[in-house]
Protein backbone atom coordinates (compact mmCIF):
# COMPACT_ATOMS: atom_id res chain seq x y z
CA UNK A 1 0.00 0.00 0.00
CA UNK A 2 3.09 2.28 -0.24
CA UNK A 3 1.66 4.25 -3.74
CA UNK A 4 -1.69 5.13 -1.76
CA UNK A 5 0.67 8.15 -0.27
CA UNK A 6 -0.08 11.55 -1.55
CA UNK A 7 -3.54 13.13 -1.57
CA UNK A 8 -5.35 13.78 -4.97
CA UNK A 9 -5.03 17.48 -5.83
CA UNK A 10 -8.66 17.76 -6.21
CA UNK A 11 -9.42 19.50 -2.90
CA UNK A 12 -7.78 22.98 -3.45
CA UNK A 13 -8.76 24.54 -6.76
CA UNK A 14 -10.85 22.11 -8.44
CA UNK A 15 -13.40 23.08 -6.36
CA UNK A 16 -13.34 26.44 -6.77
CA UNK A 17 -13.76 25.57 -10.38
CA UNK A 18 -17.12 23.88 -10.48
CA UNK A 19 -18.35 20.60 -10.03
CA UNK A 20 -19.52 17.49 -11.54
CA UNK A 21 -22.58 16.84 -9.50
CA UNK A 22 -24.63 19.46 -7.97
CA UNK A 23 -27.49 17.68 -6.05
CA UNK A 24 -30.31 20.93 -4.64
CA UNK A 25 -33.21 20.06 -2.45
CA UNK A 26 -33.76 16.61 -4.34
CA UNK A 27 -36.47 15.22 -3.38
CA UNK A 28 -37.73 11.75 -4.36
CA UNK A 29 -41.21 9.64 -3.24
CA UNK A 30 -43.20 6.34 -4.47
CA UNK A 31 -46.25 6.90 -3.67
CA UNK A 32 -46.49 8.11 0.02
CA UNK A 33 -42.61 7.65 0.97
CA UNK A 34 -40.16 9.32 0.65
CA UNK A 35 -37.19 8.09 -0.33
CA UNK A 36 -35.16 11.03 -0.99
CA UNK A 37 -35.88 14.35 1.23
CA UNK A 38 -34.41 17.69 0.41
CA UNK A 39 -30.95 16.17 -0.39
CA UNK A 40 -27.77 18.55 -1.00
CA UNK A 41 -24.56 16.97 -2.35
CA UNK A 42 -22.23 18.63 -4.33
CA UNK A 43 -19.05 16.43 -5.82
CA UNK A 44 -15.93 18.57 -7.31
CA UNK A 45 -14.18 17.13 -9.76
CA UNK A 46 -11.44 14.36 -8.82
CA UNK A 47 -13.08 14.06 -5.80
CA UNK A 48 -13.71 10.53 -4.25
CA UNK A 49 -17.04 10.55 -1.85
CA UNK A 50 -18.60 7.55 -0.41
CA UNK A 51 -22.24 7.48 0.89
CA UNK A 52 -22.72 5.08 3.63
CA UNK A 53 -25.98 4.19 5.22
CA UNK A 54 -28.34 1.26 6.13
CA UNK A 55 -30.40 -0.46 3.21
CA UNK A 56 -33.60 1.15 2.36
CA UNK A 57 -31.63 4.96 3.30
CA UNK A 58 -32.04 6.13 0.11
CA UNK A 59 -28.38 5.57 -1.08
CA UNK A 60 -29.12 3.60 -4.16
CA UNK A 61 -31.94 5.90 -5.29
CA UNK A 62 -29.57 8.84 -5.29
CA UNK A 63 -27.17 7.16 -7.62
CA UNK A 64 -29.76 6.10 -9.57
CA UNK A 65 -30.83 9.73 -9.69
CA UNK A 66 -27.37 11.17 -10.29
CA UNK A 67 -26.88 7.95 -13.29
CA UNK A 68 -30.22 9.55 -15.01
CA UNK A 69 -31.51 6.03 -14.30
CA UNK A 70 -34.35 7.31 -12.60
CA UNK A 71 -35.87 11.11 -14.40
CA UNK A 72 -34.92 13.85 -12.04
CA UNK A 73 -35.59 17.76 -12.09
CA UNK A 74 -32.47 19.52 -14.19
CA UNK A 75 -32.45 22.15 -11.25
CA UNK A 76 -32.55 19.83 -8.80
CA UNK A 77 -29.58 17.48 -9.85
CA UNK A 78 -27.12 18.46 -12.57
CA UNK A 79 -24.17 16.24 -13.57
CA UNK A 80 -21.73 17.23 -15.88
CA UNK A 81 -20.13 15.53 -18.04
CA UNK A 82 -20.53 11.70 -18.34
CA UNK A 83 -21.68 9.47 -15.78
CA UNK A 84 -20.83 5.85 -15.48
CA UNK A 85 -22.28 2.86 -13.56
CA UNK A 86 -20.48 -0.12 -12.02
CA UNK A 87 -23.24 -2.29 -10.39
CA UNK A 88 -23.33 -4.77 -7.50
CA UNK A 89 -23.79 -7.38 -10.28
CA UNK A 90 -21.46 -7.03 -13.11
CA UNK A 91 -24.23 -7.19 -15.48
CA UNK A 92 -21.76 -7.84 -18.99
CA UNK A 93 -24.30 -9.31 -21.90
CA UNK A 94 -22.96 -13.14 -21.42
CA UNK A 95 -22.97 -13.24 -25.53
CA UNK A 96 -20.42 -11.10 -26.08
CA UNK A 97 -17.16 -11.67 -25.46
CA UNK A 98 -15.12 -9.79 -22.91
CA UNK A 99 -13.30 -6.91 -25.40
CA UNK A 100 -16.94 -5.91 -26.61
CA UNK A 101 -18.54 -5.68 -23.74
CA UNK A 102 -16.21 -3.01 -23.05
CA UNK A 103 -16.95 -1.77 -26.83
CA UNK A 104 -20.20 -1.52 -26.33
CA UNK A 105 -20.05 1.68 -24.04
CA UNK A 106 -18.70 3.35 -26.83
CA UNK A 107 -21.27 3.18 -29.15
CA UNK A 108 -21.38 6.48 -29.48
CA UNK A 109 -17.56 6.45 -31.27
CA UNK A 110 -17.75 6.60 -34.48
CA UNK A 111 -14.58 4.80 -35.21
CA UNK A 112 -14.00 0.72 -34.84
CA UNK A 113 -10.68 1.13 -34.51
CA UNK A 114 -10.32 3.46 -31.68
CA UNK A 115 -13.30 1.77 -30.37
CA UNK A 116 -11.18 -1.61 -30.03
CA UNK A 117 -7.91 0.34 -29.14
CA UNK A 118 -9.60 2.46 -26.11
CA UNK A 119 -11.52 -1.42 -24.89
CA UNK A 120 -8.22 -3.13 -24.89
CA UNK A 121 -6.45 -0.29 -23.06
CA UNK A 122 -9.07 -0.40 -20.64
CA UNK A 123 -9.15 -4.39 -19.96
CA UNK A 124 -5.12 -4.19 -19.52
CA UNK A 125 -5.52 -1.67 -17.54
CA UNK A 126 -8.03 -3.41 -15.19
CA UNK A 127 -5.28 -6.68 -15.59
CA UNK A 128 -7.35 -8.52 -18.18
CA UNK A 129 -5.58 -8.00 -21.10
CA UNK A 130 -5.16 -12.15 -21.68
CA UNK A 131 -8.83 -12.27 -21.30
CA UNK A 132 -10.37 -9.98 -23.96
CA UNK A 133 -11.65 -13.08 -26.21
CA UNK A 134 -13.13 -14.93 -23.11
CA UNK A 135 -16.85 -14.95 -22.32
CA UNK A 136 -17.95 -13.71 -19.26
CA UNK A 137 -19.46 -16.58 -18.27
CA UNK A 138 -16.04 -17.99 -18.04
CA UNK A 139 -14.69 -15.50 -15.48
CA UNK A 140 -14.61 -15.65 -11.92
CA UNK A 141 -16.35 -13.13 -9.89
CA UNK A 142 -13.78 -10.65 -9.38
CA UNK A 143 -12.65 -10.79 -13.09
CA UNK A 144 -16.42 -10.05 -14.02
CA UNK A 145 -16.31 -7.32 -11.75
CA UNK A 146 -12.82 -5.69 -12.92
CA UNK A 147 -14.63 -5.79 -16.97
CA UNK A 148 -17.86 -3.97 -15.34
CA UNK A 149 -15.10 -1.38 -14.13
CA UNK A 150 -13.35 -1.31 -17.46
CA UNK A 151 -16.84 -0.52 -18.94
CA UNK A 152 -17.49 1.90 -17.22
CA UNK A 153 -13.99 3.95 -17.70
CA UNK A 154 -13.61 3.55 -21.06
CA UNK A 155 -15.76 6.20 -22.37
CA UNK A 156 -14.08 8.68 -19.88
CA UNK A 157 -16.29 9.43 -17.48
CA UNK A 158 -16.39 12.75 -15.15
CA UNK A 159 -18.19 10.67 -12.52
CA UNK A 160 -17.99 7.29 -11.98
CA UNK A 161 -21.00 5.80 -9.52
CA UNK A 162 -20.12 2.61 -7.73
CA UNK A 163 -23.06 1.02 -6.41
CA UNK A 164 -21.18 -1.27 -3.81
CA UNK A 165 -19.95 -2.95 -6.35
CA UNK A 166 -17.64 -4.79 -3.83
CA UNK A 167 -19.86 -6.47 -1.57
CA UNK A 168 -20.03 -9.40 -3.62
CA UNK A 169 -16.49 -9.89 -3.31
CA UNK A 170 -14.58 -12.43 -1.43
CA UNK A 171 -12.73 -10.52 1.24
CA UNK A 172 -9.15 -11.03 -0.30
CA UNK A 173 -10.69 -10.25 -4.46
CA UNK A 174 -12.15 -7.13 -2.34
CA UNK A 175 -8.93 -5.81 -1.12
CA UNK A 176 -7.52 -6.06 -4.37
CA UNK A 177 -10.33 -4.31 -5.74
CA UNK A 178 -10.22 -1.48 -3.51
CA UNK A 179 -6.59 -0.84 -4.36
CA UNK A 180 -7.26 -1.30 -8.19
CA UNK A 181 -9.78 1.31 -7.75
CA UNK A 182 -7.23 3.83 -5.69
CA UNK A 183 -4.89 3.13 -8.89
CA UNK A 184 -7.63 3.69 -11.70
CA UNK A 185 -8.50 7.04 -9.72
CA UNK A 186 -5.66 8.00 -9.56
CA UNK A 187 -4.32 7.70 -12.91
CA UNK A 188 -7.67 8.47 -14.73
CA UNK A 189 -8.58 11.69 -12.53
CA UNK A 190 -12.74 11.17 -12.53
CA UNK A 191 -14.54 11.86 -9.43
CA UNK A 192 -16.07 8.82 -7.72
CA UNK A 193 -19.22 8.40 -5.68
CA UNK A 194 -18.59 5.17 -3.91
CA UNK A 195 -22.34 3.31 -2.60
CA UNK A 196 -21.59 1.29 0.43
CA UNK A 197 -22.81 -0.07 3.67
CA UNK A 198 -19.18 -0.72 4.23
CA UNK A 199 -18.06 1.69 6.92
CA UNK A 200 -14.01 0.51 6.62
CA UNK A 201 -14.53 0.60 3.04
CA UNK A 202 -15.37 4.03 2.60
CA UNK A 203 -12.91 5.60 5.47
CA UNK A 204 -10.16 3.78 3.27
CA UNK A 205 -11.12 5.04 0.04
CA UNK A 206 -12.64 8.38 0.21
CA UNK A 207 -11.79 12.13 0.52
CA UNK A 208 -15.59 12.85 2.22
CA UNK A 209 -18.73 10.36 3.60
CA UNK A 210 -21.53 11.13 3.75
CA UNK A 211 -24.27 8.92 6.52
CA UNK A 212 -27.91 8.97 4.94
CA UNK A 213 -30.72 7.95 6.97
CA UNK A 214 -34.20 7.72 6.11
CA UNK A 215 -33.90 9.56 2.81
CA UNK A 216 -31.81 12.28 4.57
CA UNK A 217 -27.81 13.06 4.50
CA UNK A 218 -27.39 12.90 8.31
CA UNK A 219 -23.83 13.65 8.72
CA UNK A 220 -20.61 14.43 7.00
CA UNK A 221 -17.08 13.57 7.46
CA UNK A 222 -13.78 14.72 5.72
CA UNK A 223 -11.07 12.36 5.96
CA UNK A 224 -7.89 13.96 4.94
CA UNK A 225 -5.37 11.87 6.04
CA UNK A 226 -3.35 10.12 3.27
CA UNK A 227 -4.63 6.74 2.49
CA UNK A 228 -1.02 5.02 3.41
CA UNK A 229 -1.76 5.59 6.60
CA UNK A 230 -5.59 4.75 7.32
CA UNK A 231 -5.48 1.86 9.57
CA UNK A 232 -8.22 1.15 11.77
CA UNK A 233 -5.81 1.55 14.59
CA UNK A 234 -4.85 5.24 13.77
CA UNK A 235 -6.90 7.71 16.38
CA UNK A 236 -8.57 9.66 13.22
CA UNK A 237 -10.32 6.94 11.81
CA UNK A 238 -11.02 4.77 14.88
CA UNK A 239 -12.42 7.56 16.28
CA UNK A 240 -14.64 8.81 12.58
CA UNK A 241 -15.39 5.02 12.51
CA UNK A 242 -17.27 5.15 16.09
CA UNK A 243 -18.65 8.11 15.12
CA UNK A 244 -19.86 7.07 11.87
CA UNK A 245 -21.26 3.53 13.46
CA UNK A 246 -23.48 5.79 15.99
CA UNK A 247 -25.16 7.68 13.34
CA UNK A 248 -25.76 4.33 11.53
CA UNK A 249 -27.05 3.02 15.72
CA UNK A 250 -24.69 -0.05 15.53
CA UNK A 251 -22.89 -0.24 18.76
CA UNK A 252 -18.97 -0.14 17.76
CA UNK A 253 -16.58 -2.79 18.27
CA UNK A 254 -13.33 -1.79 18.92
CA UNK A 255 -11.12 -3.03 15.74
CA UNK A 256 -8.08 -5.10 16.18
CA UNK A 257 -4.97 -3.78 14.41
CA UNK A 258 -2.53 -6.73 14.76
CA UNK A 259 -4.74 -8.88 13.15
CA UNK A 260 -5.57 -8.03 9.43
CA UNK A 261 -7.38 -11.07 9.11
CA UNK A 262 -10.18 -10.25 11.59
CA UNK A 263 -11.10 -7.53 9.66
CA UNK A 264 -11.30 -9.81 6.34
CA UNK A 265 -13.34 -11.91 8.36
CA UNK A 266 -15.79 -9.33 9.09
CA UNK A 267 -15.83 -8.31 5.56
CA UNK A 268 -16.57 -11.68 4.36
CA UNK A 269 -19.06 -12.77 7.02
CA UNK A 270 -20.57 -8.84 5.91
CA UNK A 271 -21.25 -9.52 2.44
CA UNK A 272 -22.54 -13.41 2.60
CA UNK A 273 -25.08 -11.51 4.81
CA UNK A 274 -26.20 -8.74 2.31
CA UNK A 275 -25.97 -11.60 -0.42
CA UNK B 1 -23.23 -39.46 -28.01
CA UNK B 2 -23.97 -42.90 -29.54
CA UNK B 3 -24.60 -44.57 -26.04
CA UNK B 4 -27.74 -44.84 -24.87
CA UNK B 5 -27.55 -43.12 -21.94
CA UNK B 6 -25.72 -40.24 -23.71
CA UNK B 7 -29.44 -38.29 -23.70
CA UNK B 8 -29.52 -38.83 -19.85
CA UNK B 9 -29.91 -36.21 -17.59
CA UNK B 10 -27.92 -37.83 -14.74
CA UNK B 11 -25.41 -35.91 -13.36
CA UNK B 12 -21.61 -37.81 -14.14
CA UNK B 13 -20.51 -37.27 -10.76
CA UNK B 14 -23.18 -39.16 -8.69
CA UNK B 15 -23.03 -41.74 -10.81
CA UNK B 16 -21.17 -44.88 -11.03
CA UNK B 17 -18.63 -46.12 -13.73
CA UNK B 18 -20.99 -48.55 -14.59
CA UNK B 19 -24.19 -46.67 -15.30
CA UNK B 20 -22.20 -43.25 -16.77
CA UNK B 21 -21.98 -42.97 -20.43
CA UNK B 22 -18.34 -43.30 -21.33
CA UNK B 23 -18.49 -40.33 -23.63
CA UNK B 24 -19.65 -38.24 -21.02
CA UNK B 25 -17.72 -39.48 -18.26
CA UNK B 26 -14.92 -37.65 -17.87
CA UNK B 27 -16.36 -34.63 -15.61
CA UNK B 28 -16.78 -36.36 -13.05
CA UNK B 29 -13.77 -38.80 -13.04
CA UNK B 30 -11.64 -36.92 -10.49
CA UNK B 31 -14.50 -37.55 -7.61
CA UNK B 32 -13.55 -41.47 -8.02
CA UNK B 33 -11.02 -43.30 -6.76
CA UNK B 34 -7.54 -43.87 -9.06
CA UNK B 35 -8.68 -47.47 -9.41
CA UNK B 36 -11.87 -46.42 -10.73
CA UNK B 37 -10.61 -43.86 -13.13
CA UNK B 38 -8.33 -46.35 -14.38
CA UNK B 39 -10.60 -49.06 -15.12
CA UNK B 40 -13.05 -46.64 -17.00
CA UNK B 41 -10.74 -46.15 -20.58
CA UNK B 42 -10.57 -49.56 -20.79
CA UNK B 43 -14.46 -50.24 -20.01
CA UNK B 44 -15.46 -47.66 -21.53
CA UNK B 45 -14.36 -48.08 -25.19
CA UNK B 46 -15.59 -51.22 -26.15
CA UNK B 47 -19.51 -49.99 -24.60
CA UNK B 48 -19.21 -47.07 -27.06
CA UNK B 49 -18.51 -49.10 -30.32
CA UNK B 50 -20.85 -51.63 -28.97
CA UNK B 51 -23.16 -49.01 -28.28
CA UNK B 52 -23.40 -47.68 -31.43
CA UNK B 53 -23.44 -50.44 -33.38
CA UNK B 54 -26.54 -52.04 -31.30
CA UNK B 55 -28.37 -48.99 -31.71
CA UNK B 56 -28.48 -49.94 -35.55
CA UNK B 57 -29.51 -53.87 -34.67
CA UNK B 58 -33.30 -53.44 -34.62
CA UNK B 59 -33.84 -50.81 -36.54
CA UNK B 60 -31.98 -52.55 -39.79
CA UNK B 61 -34.06 -56.34 -38.32
CA UNK B 62 -36.95 -54.44 -38.72
CA UNK B 63 -36.58 -53.79 -42.34
CA UNK B 64 -35.10 -57.38 -43.00
CA UNK B 65 -38.65 -58.48 -41.33
CA UNK B 66 -40.84 -56.44 -43.79
CA UNK B 67 -38.61 -57.84 -46.89
CA UNK B 68 -38.95 -61.27 -45.56
CA UNK B 69 -42.70 -61.12 -45.30
CA UNK B 70 -42.89 -58.93 -48.61
CA UNK B 71 -40.98 -61.96 -50.46
CA UNK B 72 -43.09 -64.51 -49.00
CA UNK B 73 -45.86 -63.09 -50.07
CA UNK B 74 -47.35 -62.46 -46.27
CA UNK B 75 -47.23 -58.74 -47.28
CA UNK B 76 -49.62 -57.95 -49.97
CA UNK B 77 -47.92 -55.74 -52.20
CA UNK B 78 -51.20 -53.29 -52.21
CA UNK B 79 -51.16 -52.66 -48.95
CA UNK B 80 -47.13 -51.91 -48.82
CA UNK B 81 -44.50 -52.63 -50.88
CA UNK B 82 -41.06 -54.53 -49.86
CA UNK B 83 -38.22 -52.38 -48.94
CA UNK B 84 -36.52 -53.54 -52.12
CA UNK B 85 -39.17 -52.59 -54.47
CA UNK B 86 -39.14 -49.00 -52.41
CA UNK B 87 -35.58 -48.48 -53.18
CA UNK B 88 -35.86 -49.11 -57.02
CA UNK B 89 -38.68 -46.82 -57.64
CA UNK B 90 -36.84 -44.14 -55.48
CA UNK B 91 -34.33 -44.56 -58.11
CA UNK B 92 -36.50 -44.73 -61.10
CA UNK B 93 -38.26 -41.32 -59.62
CA UNK B 94 -34.80 -39.60 -59.09
CA UNK B 95 -33.51 -40.68 -62.26
CA UNK B 96 -36.22 -39.60 -63.75
CA UNK B 97 -36.52 -36.30 -62.16
CA UNK B 98 -40.10 -36.66 -60.99
CA UNK B 99 -39.23 -36.66 -57.43
CA UNK B 100 -36.59 -33.67 -58.01
CA UNK B 101 -39.54 -31.86 -59.19
CA UNK B 102 -42.21 -32.66 -56.68
CA UNK B 103 -39.55 -31.68 -53.90
CA UNK B 104 -38.59 -28.50 -55.54
CA UNK B 105 -42.30 -27.31 -55.81
CA UNK B 106 -43.05 -28.73 -52.05
CA UNK B 107 -39.97 -26.69 -50.78
CA UNK B 108 -40.92 -23.55 -52.70
CA UNK B 109 -44.34 -23.58 -51.16
CA UNK B 110 -42.99 -24.56 -47.87
CA UNK B 111 -40.22 -21.16 -48.07
CA UNK B 112 -43.06 -18.73 -49.07
CA UNK B 113 -44.78 -19.41 -46.00
CA UNK B 114 -42.43 -20.05 -43.56
CA UNK B 115 -41.04 -16.48 -44.98
CA UNK B 116 -44.62 -14.93 -44.73
CA UNK B 117 -45.07 -16.16 -41.44
CA UNK B 118 -41.49 -16.00 -39.79
CA UNK B 119 -41.90 -11.84 -40.94
CA UNK B 120 -45.49 -11.72 -39.57
CA UNK B 121 -44.43 -13.20 -36.09
CA UNK B 122 -41.09 -11.67 -35.49
CA UNK B 123 -42.00 -8.37 -36.25
CA UNK B 124 -45.43 -8.60 -34.09
CA UNK B 125 -43.17 -10.11 -31.29
CA UNK B 126 -40.73 -7.40 -32.04
CA UNK B 127 -43.55 -4.15 -31.40
CA UNK B 128 -45.50 -6.25 -28.43
CA UNK B 129 -42.29 -7.07 -26.81
CA UNK B 130 -40.98 -3.21 -27.09
CA UNK B 131 -44.71 -1.07 -25.73
CA UNK B 132 -46.69 -1.91 -23.48
CA UNK B 133 -49.09 -0.59 -26.28
CA UNK B 134 -47.95 -2.87 -28.44
CA UNK B 135 -48.59 -5.69 -26.34
CA UNK B 136 -51.86 -4.72 -25.12
CA UNK B 137 -52.80 -4.01 -29.30
CA UNK B 138 -51.54 -7.51 -30.01
CA UNK B 139 -51.11 -9.98 -27.39
CA UNK B 140 -54.23 -10.60 -26.54
CA UNK B 141 -55.64 -11.10 -30.18
CA UNK B 142 -52.64 -13.37 -30.72
CA UNK B 143 -52.53 -15.62 -27.40
CA UNK B 144 -56.81 -16.03 -28.62
CA UNK B 145 -55.71 -17.15 -31.99
CA UNK B 146 -53.32 -19.60 -31.01
CA UNK B 147 -55.87 -21.87 -28.81
CA UNK B 148 -57.19 -22.10 -32.71
CA UNK B 149 -55.82 -25.07 -34.57
CA UNK B 150 -55.22 -24.11 -37.89
CA UNK B 151 -56.03 -26.84 -39.81
CA UNK B 152 -59.52 -25.95 -38.79
CA UNK B 153 -59.34 -22.94 -40.92
CA UNK B 154 -58.69 -25.09 -44.04
CA UNK B 155 -62.63 -24.97 -44.73
CA UNK B 156 -62.55 -20.39 -44.78
CA UNK B 157 -58.97 -20.17 -46.60
CA UNK B 158 -60.49 -22.25 -49.56
CA UNK B 159 -63.60 -20.26 -49.43
CA UNK B 160 -61.38 -17.18 -49.42
CA UNK B 161 -58.41 -18.13 -51.57
CA UNK B 162 -59.95 -20.83 -53.82
CA UNK B 163 -57.47 -24.17 -54.07
CA UNK B 164 -54.52 -23.11 -56.07
CA UNK B 165 -50.68 -22.15 -54.05
CA UNK B 166 -52.14 -19.10 -51.52
CA UNK B 167 -54.20 -20.95 -49.85
CA UNK B 168 -51.16 -23.81 -49.02
CA UNK B 169 -49.23 -20.79 -48.16
CA UNK B 170 -51.09 -19.15 -45.98
CA UNK B 171 -51.71 -22.29 -44.07
CA UNK B 172 -48.18 -22.81 -43.52
CA UNK B 173 -47.60 -19.35 -43.05
CA UNK B 174 -49.99 -18.95 -40.09
CA UNK B 175 -48.63 -21.89 -38.34
CA UNK B 176 -45.10 -20.80 -38.90
CA UNK B 177 -46.05 -17.50 -37.31
CA UNK B 178 -47.20 -18.28 -33.56
CA UNK B 179 -44.62 -20.59 -32.29
CA UNK B 180 -42.09 -17.84 -33.45
CA UNK B 181 -44.18 -14.90 -32.07
CA UNK B 182 -44.66 -16.32 -28.58
CA UNK B 183 -41.53 -17.52 -28.47
CA UNK B 184 -39.60 -13.97 -29.46
CA UNK B 185 -41.83 -12.23 -27.28
CA UNK B 186 -41.01 -14.42 -23.91
CA UNK B 187 -37.65 -13.54 -25.05
CA UNK B 188 -37.41 -9.95 -25.07
CA UNK B 189 -39.68 -9.94 -21.93
CA UNK B 190 -37.93 -12.25 -20.22
CA UNK B 191 -34.49 -10.16 -20.57
CA UNK B 192 -32.50 -9.30 -17.24
CA UNK B 193 -33.51 -5.81 -16.87
CA UNK B 194 -30.40 -5.18 -15.22
CA UNK B 195 -28.50 -6.04 -18.10
CA UNK B 196 -30.64 -3.31 -19.83
CA UNK B 197 -30.43 -0.73 -17.47
CA UNK B 198 -26.43 -1.42 -17.63
CA UNK B 199 -26.85 -0.48 -20.95
CA UNK B 200 -28.89 2.72 -20.42
CA UNK B 201 -26.48 3.90 -17.72
CA UNK B 202 -23.95 3.65 -20.82
CA UNK B 203 -25.82 6.15 -22.07
CA UNK B 204 -26.89 3.88 -25.16
CA UNK B 205 -30.10 5.02 -27.33
CA UNK B 206 -33.08 3.22 -27.31
CA UNK B 207 -32.38 1.89 -30.86
CA UNK B 208 -28.85 0.69 -29.79
CA UNK B 209 -30.16 -1.11 -26.79
CA UNK B 210 -32.97 -2.36 -28.89
CA UNK B 211 -30.42 -3.78 -31.43
CA UNK B 212 -27.40 -4.81 -29.21
CA UNK B 213 -29.11 -5.66 -26.08
CA UNK B 214 -32.73 -6.91 -26.08
CA UNK B 215 -33.10 -8.94 -29.86
CA UNK B 216 -29.61 -10.47 -29.17
CA UNK B 217 -30.84 -11.77 -25.09
CA UNK B 218 -34.12 -12.92 -27.07
CA UNK B 219 -32.25 -14.94 -29.59
CA UNK B 220 -32.04 -18.09 -27.78
CA UNK B 221 -35.82 -18.33 -27.19
CA UNK B 222 -36.54 -16.92 -30.70
CA UNK B 223 -34.16 -20.32 -32.06
CA UNK B 224 -36.16 -22.63 -30.01
CA UNK B 225 -39.35 -20.54 -31.37
CA UNK B 226 -37.64 -21.52 -35.29
CA UNK B 227 -37.06 -25.52 -34.70
CA UNK B 228 -40.77 -25.48 -33.55
CA UNK B 229 -42.32 -23.26 -36.43
CA UNK B 230 -40.59 -25.48 -38.77
CA UNK B 231 -41.86 -28.27 -38.25
CA UNK B 232 -45.34 -26.57 -38.02
CA UNK B 233 -44.25 -25.77 -41.75
CA UNK B 234 -43.63 -28.95 -42.98
CA UNK B 235 -46.66 -30.67 -41.00
CA UNK B 236 -48.67 -27.92 -42.57
CA UNK B 237 -47.35 -28.21 -45.80
CA UNK B 238 -48.58 -32.21 -46.00
CA UNK B 239 -51.56 -31.52 -44.85
CA UNK B 240 -51.92 -28.80 -47.77
CA UNK B 241 -50.80 -30.84 -50.52
CA UNK B 242 -53.42 -33.60 -48.90
CA UNK B 243 -56.22 -31.50 -49.71
CA UNK B 244 -55.78 -30.83 -53.38
CA UNK B 245 -52.98 -30.36 -55.66
CA UNK B 246 -51.75 -30.52 -59.30
CA UNK B 247 -47.51 -30.53 -58.34
CA UNK B 248 -45.58 -31.41 -55.35
CA UNK B 249 -44.79 -34.26 -52.69
CA UNK B 250 -48.30 -34.31 -51.85
CA UNK B 251 -49.53 -34.61 -55.86
CA UNK B 252 -46.74 -37.52 -56.38
CA UNK B 253 -48.43 -39.06 -53.25
CA UNK B 254 -52.15 -38.96 -53.80
CA UNK B 255 -51.70 -39.54 -57.44
CA UNK B 256 -49.66 -42.73 -56.36
CA UNK B 257 -52.83 -43.56 -54.15
CA UNK B 258 -55.18 -43.62 -57.01
CA UNK B 259 -52.73 -46.53 -58.82
CA UNK B 260 -51.80 -48.51 -54.76
CA UNK B 261 -48.35 -47.97 -55.72
CA UNK B 262 -47.52 -47.80 -52.26
CA UNK B 263 -43.75 -47.65 -52.77
CA UNK B 264 -44.06 -44.73 -54.61
CA UNK B 265 -46.19 -43.80 -51.25
CA UNK B 266 -43.39 -44.52 -48.98
CA UNK B 267 -40.68 -42.37 -51.19
CA UNK B 268 -42.91 -39.70 -50.53
CA UNK B 269 -43.19 -39.73 -46.73
CA UNK B 270 -39.64 -40.78 -46.49
CA UNK B 271 -38.85 -37.54 -48.67
CA UNK B 272 -41.11 -35.54 -45.90
CA UNK B 273 -39.25 -36.54 -43.05
CA UNK B 274 -35.76 -36.69 -44.94
CA UNK B 275 -36.32 -32.76 -45.59
CA UNK B 276 -37.96 -31.93 -42.13
CA UNK B 277 -34.32 -33.39 -40.49
CA UNK B 278 -32.80 -31.46 -43.22
CA UNK B 279 -33.97 -27.85 -41.31
CA UNK B 280 -34.06 -29.38 -37.99
CA UNK B 281 -30.20 -29.86 -38.39
CA UNK B 282 -29.41 -26.38 -39.82
CA UNK B 283 -31.16 -25.38 -37.36
CA UNK B 284 -29.35 -26.62 -35.07
CA UNK B 285 -26.28 -26.10 -36.50
CA UNK B 286 -27.70 -22.14 -35.99
CA UNK B 287 -27.96 -22.78 -32.38
CA UNK B 288 -24.71 -23.94 -31.93
CA UNK B 289 -23.17 -21.12 -34.02
CA UNK B 290 -25.03 -18.67 -31.91
CA UNK B 291 -24.75 -19.97 -28.55
CA UNK B 292 -21.33 -20.57 -28.39
CA UNK B 293 -21.03 -18.08 -25.55
CA UNK B 294 -22.62 -20.69 -23.24
CA UNK B 295 -19.58 -22.63 -22.68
Amino acid sequence: MAHLTDPHPANGADRAAGHVARVRGHHRSFGDVHVLRAIDLDIAPGEFVALLGRSGCGKSTLLRSLAALDPSPDEEVDVRGRSAVAFQEPRLLPWRSVHDNVALALLNTPERKQRARLARERLEEVGLGEKLDAWPLQLSGGQAQRVSLARALVPDPSLLLLDEPFSALDALTRIEMHQLVIELWRRRQMAVLLVTHDVDEALLLADRLHVMDGGRMARTWEIELPRSERNPAHPDIAGVRAEILEVLGVRPTPPNPNRATDRATERATDSRGAA
Amino acid sequence: MTTPFAGSAAPPSTSLPTTVAPAVADPGADTGSSRRRDARPRRGLPRLRAGSFRRWVSPVAIIALWQLASSTGLLDERDLASPAQIAVSAADLVADGTLLSAIGVSVQRVALGFAIGAIAGLVLAVLAGLSRLGEDAIDPPMQMLRTLPHFGLIPLFIIWLGIDEAPKVALIALGVAFPLYLNTFAGIRGIDRRVVEAARSMHLTRLQRIRHVILPGALPQTLVGLRQSLGIAWLSLIVAETIASDAGLGYMINRARDFLQTDVIVVGLATYSLLGLLTDAVVRHLERKALVWRT
